[in-house]
C-alpha cells in the first residue's frame, strides 16, 4: 500500500551529470596542467594556434568551471533538492534538456576556444549565440529547481536549497548584464560598454561568478552534504541564516577590487574595498559552521574517504575567504595584482575548496547510486594524499612567485628607476613555475585515481530506486486542494 | 528577524525575491552611477581599419591574459610603462583589455617603442630577441590574409556604438587591408596602442 503510493527520485539524471562531471575534470584540468607546463618549456605548444597558452588556458577555466563545476552543481542540486523536499523532480523531461543541453553547448564552446572565437571578457568568453542558449538552459535548470520545490511536501524550505536558488537567480542576472552586446557577426559581438564601464562590468560580473557560482552552489553542496555524511544535523541553522543573507547582500559590492588603482573611479575602489573586508564575516561563519558540525564526530574521519574530503575543503575556504579580503586591501593590493598571487588565491578556493567538496560529494554519491561500497577505499585515500599534496605544493609556489614578483616590479633604485628589467623578474619566478606544474600535475593524478575508483565502483550497476518518505495521507490530500498553507512540521528524515 | 525568516523560508516566492532584492542593491550603487556618468576626458583616436583588425586577433589569440593594458599610478610603474592609465583612454575599446595578469610585461604604451621589425621578429620568434622568453611564438600570423568582410562588419558596429567611422572609411577599409598578412594586422595594432596618453617619460 505505502510502496504503491510511493513518490520515486529521479536518480538518473543525478548519475549523468556526475559522470559529465568527471569528465570535464580530467579534460579541464590536464588542459591546465598543460597550460602550466608551456609556461616552464614554451616548445609544448609545437606552435599549433589551438595548443598555444592563450586558447589553451581559456579552455582551462571554461572546462574545470562551467563543465566540472557546472555539471556537479546541477547533479547535485537535482539530487539534493528531491530530498529536502520529499518529492520528485519537477519535469524530468526538462532536466534531461539541461544535460544534453549543457553538455552540447560546453563541446561546441570548447572547439570554438580552440578556434581562437571567444568574446574577450575573462570567464565570460563564449560569444553571443552560445550565452544565448546557456541562458535558456539556465531557466529550465531554474524551472526544475523551483517547481520541485513549488511541490515540497515540507514546509521550510531547507538551507541548501537557500544557496543552490542564490545560484541560479544570480548567476543568471550577471550572466545576461556582463553579456549585452551588438553582435556583427555568428562569431564576434562588440560589448554595450565601452572601456572604463566595461571593465566595471565585467569585474562585477566576474567577481560574483566566483561568488555566486563557486561559493553560494558549493555551499548548497555543503550544507547538504557535510550534515548528511555525519549523520548529524547543522550546528546552527540561526547562524546559517544570517549568514546567508549577509553573503547574498555583501558579496555583489566586493567587483571593484579586482581593479584597484585602475582608471576606474576611486571611490568605486574604496567601497569595493570595504565591502571585501566585511565579507570575511559570512565566509567564516559558515566555515565555523562547517567545522562545528563536526565537532564531536571526528571519529567518522577514520572510516570514511568521502567524509576527510569535504571536512578538509572547510579550512580550504576559510584560507580562501581570508586571503580575499586581505588581497582588496589596497596596499595589499598594491603588490599582488597583475601577479601570480592572484593565481594562487584563485586556485587555493577552486582545488582547496570546490573541488574537494566535489570529491567528497561525488565519493559519497557513487556508491549511494549504485547500491554498492566504493571499490577502493585505499585508492581514495592515496587521492587524498595526492591533491593535498598538489595543492598545498601549487599554492605555495605563487605565493612565492607572486610576492617576489610585486616586490621585485615595485623595487627603484637610489635614483628612483626601477632596479630590476621585467626580464629579470620573469626569470626569477621560472623555479616556482616547475613548482606550480609538479603541484598540478600531483592534483591531476588523485584526480584521474578518484574517475577509475568511481568508474570501476559504478561499473555494470543499475541505479538503485530511492522513494521519499512517506507522510500521513491525510496531510497529503489537504496539500492538494491547498498547498503550503498547510504547512506541517517536518517528518523524521 | 528569525521570525521574519521563518516567513521567507516557507515562501519559495518570497525568498526568490528575496534573493533578488538583497543581490542587486550592490550592483545597482555600483554600475548606475558609473554608466551614466558623463563621458570622460579624452585625446583617444579612433582605431584605424587595420589596427583594429589587429585588435580582433590580440583578443583572438588571448594575449590580454598575459599582458596587462593598463598602468597604475605608482612610482615604479609609470618609471617602468610611462603615464599612468586615464579613463579617457579606453573610450574606443570594446571590449576593453586591461588584463589581470602579467606574465609579460604590460601594453598600454608600447607604440613606438620598438620598431616594426622587432615585433615582426619577437611574434613570429620571440626567443631569437629575448632568450629567456615564455611568450608562444605565432607563426601562424605571417601566413593568414586580414578578414576585409569581417573588419567592415566590426566597422559598422562600432558605429553604431559611438565611434565616427564615415561610410567612405568602412566601404574604402576592405581595400585597405587587402593582402595585408595578420601580421602586419597585430603589429599595427601594437605600434597604434598609447595614442593620446602622455608620451613616455
Amino acid at each position: 500500500m505505502a510502496r504503491a503510493r510511493a513518490i520515486p527520485y529521479h536518480d538518473q539524471i543525478v548519475a549523468v551529470f556526475i559522470a559529465a562531471s568527471i569528465g570535464w575534470a580530467l579534460f579541464g584540468m590536464l588542459a591546465g596542467v598543460w597550460a602550466a607546463a608551456e609556461l616552464v618549456f614554451p616548445a609544448l605548444n609545437f606552435d599549433l594556434p589551438w595548443l598555444t597558452f592563450g586558447r589553451l588556458r581559456t579552455v582551462h577555466t571554461n572546462a574545470v568551471i562551467f563543465g566540472f563545476g557546472g555539471s556537479a552543481l546541477i547533479g547535485t542540486a537535482f539530487y539534493s533538492v528531491q530530498r529536502t523536499c520529499h518529492q520528485s523532480l519537477f519535469a524530468p523531461g526538462l532536466a534531461w534538456v539541461v544535460f544534453v543541453g549543457w553538455q552540447i553547448g560546453m563541446c561546441l564552446s570548447m572547439l570554438l576556444l580552440f578556434a581562437g572565437i571567444n568574446a574577450g571578457k575573462e570567464y565570460a568568453e563564449m560569444e553571443w549565440p552560445l550565452d544565448i542558449a546557456v541562458a535558456v538552459l539556465w531557466l529550465s535548470f531554474a524551472l526544475c529547481f523551483f517547481g520541485t520545490i513549488g511541490r515540497r511536501r515540507i514546509a521550510p524550505i531547507y538551507i541548501s536549497n537557500w544557496f543552490y536558488g542564490a545560484l541560479i537567480i544570480v548567476v543568471a542576472m550577471l550572466h545576461v548584464v556582463n553579456n549585452l552586446a551588438l553582435p556583427v557577426s555568428w562569431r564576434e559581438s562588440l560589448p554595450l560598454y565601452a572601456g572604463s564601464v566595461d571593465a566595471v562590468v565585467q569585474w562585477w560580473y566576474g567577481h560574483n561568478a566566483v561568488g555566486f557560482f563557486l561559493t553560494g552552489g558549493f555551499l548548497g553542496m555543503l550544507y547538504y552534504f557535510l550534515p548528511k555524511q555525519l549523520g548529524r544535523p547543522i550546528w546552527s541553522y540561526r547562524l546559517s541564516v544570517i549568514a546567508f543573507w549577509a553573503f547574498v547582500y555583501t558579496y555583489i559590492w566586493a567587483g571593484p577590487h579586482h581593479l584597484h588603482f585602475n582608471a576606474i573611479p576611486d571611490w568605486l575602489q574604496t567601497l569595493a574595498m570595504v565591502m571585501s573586508l566585511l565579507l570575511w564575516l559570512p565566509s567564516w561563519a559558515t566555515m565555523v559552521n562547517g567545522v562545528m558540525t563536526i565537532s564531536g564526530a571526528w571519529h567518522k574521519l577514520r572510516e570514511d574517504p568521502a567524509l576527510k574530503f569535504i571536512v578538509i575543503a572547510l579550512p580550504f575556504y576559510g584560507l580562501a575567504t581570508f586571503e580575499g579580503p586581505m588581497l582588496a586591501i589596497k596596499s595589499v593590493n598594491v603588490v599582488s595584482h597583475f601577479t601570480d598571487w592572484t593565481v594562487g588565491h584563485v586556485h587555493s578556493g577552486a582545488l582547496g575548496w570546490n573541488a574537494f567538496v566535489t570529491f567528497g560529494t561525488l565519493y559519497f554519491l557513487a556508491p549511494k547510486l549504485a547500491g554498492r561500497p566504493l571499490f577502493s577505499a585505499r585508492a581514495a585515500n592515496i587521492h587524498f594524499a595526492l591533491g593535498v599534496t598538489g595543492v598545498l605544493l601549487y599554492i605555495m609556489a605563487m605565493w612565492g612567485a607572486g610576492i617576489m614578483q610585486g616586490l621585485l616590479w615595485l623595487n627603484l633604485d637610489e635614483a628612483g628607476e626601477v632596479r630590476y628589467s621585467f626580464v629579470e623578474i620573469m626569470e626569477a619566478v621560472a623555479p616556482y613555475y616547475v613548482a606550480r606544474l609538479i603541484g598540478g600535475a600531483l592534483f591531476f593524478a588523485g584526480t584521474a585515481l578518484m574517475a577509475w575508483n568511481l568508474y570501476m565502483t559504478m561499473r555494470g550497476a543499475r541505479i538503485v530506486q530511492w522513494y521519499a518518505p512517506a507522510h500521513a495521507e491525510a496531510s497529503a490530500a489537504a496539500r492538494k486542494t491547498k498547498p503550503r498553507t498547510r504547512a506541517r512540521k517536518p517528518a523524521a528524515a | 528577524m528569525i521570525g521574519l525568516h521563518k516567513l521567507v523560508e516557507r515562501r519559495a516566492g518570497l525568498l526568490i525575491f528575496g534573493i533578488l532584492l538583497v543581490s542587486s542593491i550592490g550592483g545597482l550603487v555600483q554600475i548606475l552611477p558609473v554608466l551614466f556618468a558623463p563621458p570622460p576626458q579624452s585625446s583617444a583616436e579612433r582605431y584605424p581599419p587595420l589596427a583594429l583588425a589587429g585588435r580582433a586577433l590580440y583578443i583572438r589569440e588571448s594575449c590580454a591574459l598575459c599582458h596587462s593594458q593598463q598602468i597604475r599610478p605608482l612610482l615604479a610603474e609609470v618609471r617602468r610603462y610611462g603615464a599612468a592609465s586615464r579613463p579617457g583612454e579606453f573610450i574606443y575599446d570594446r571590449p576593453f583589455l586591461w588584463g589581470s595578469k602579467r606574465t609579460g610585461p604590460d601594453l598600454q604604451r608600447i607604440g613606438g617603442k620598438y620598431s616594426d621589425a622587432w615585433h615582426r621578429l619577437h611574434l613570429t620568434r620571440p626567443r631569437a630577441v629575448v632568450p629567456s622568453s615564455i611568450m608562444p611564438a605565432y607563426p601562424w600570423l605571417a601566413e593568414r590574409r586580414v578578414d576585409g568582410i569581417a573588419l567592415q562588419a566590426r566597422m559598422r558596429g562600432m558605429r553604431r556604438l559611438g565611434a565616427e567611422y564615415t561610410d567612405q572609411e568602412i566601404a574604402e577599409a576592405a581595400n585597405a587591408v587587402a593582402g595585408k598578412s595578420e601580421l602586419d594586422a597585430m603589429v599595427a595594432y601594437l605600434q597604434f596602442l598609447g595614442r593620446g596618453g602622455a608620451p613616455r617619460q
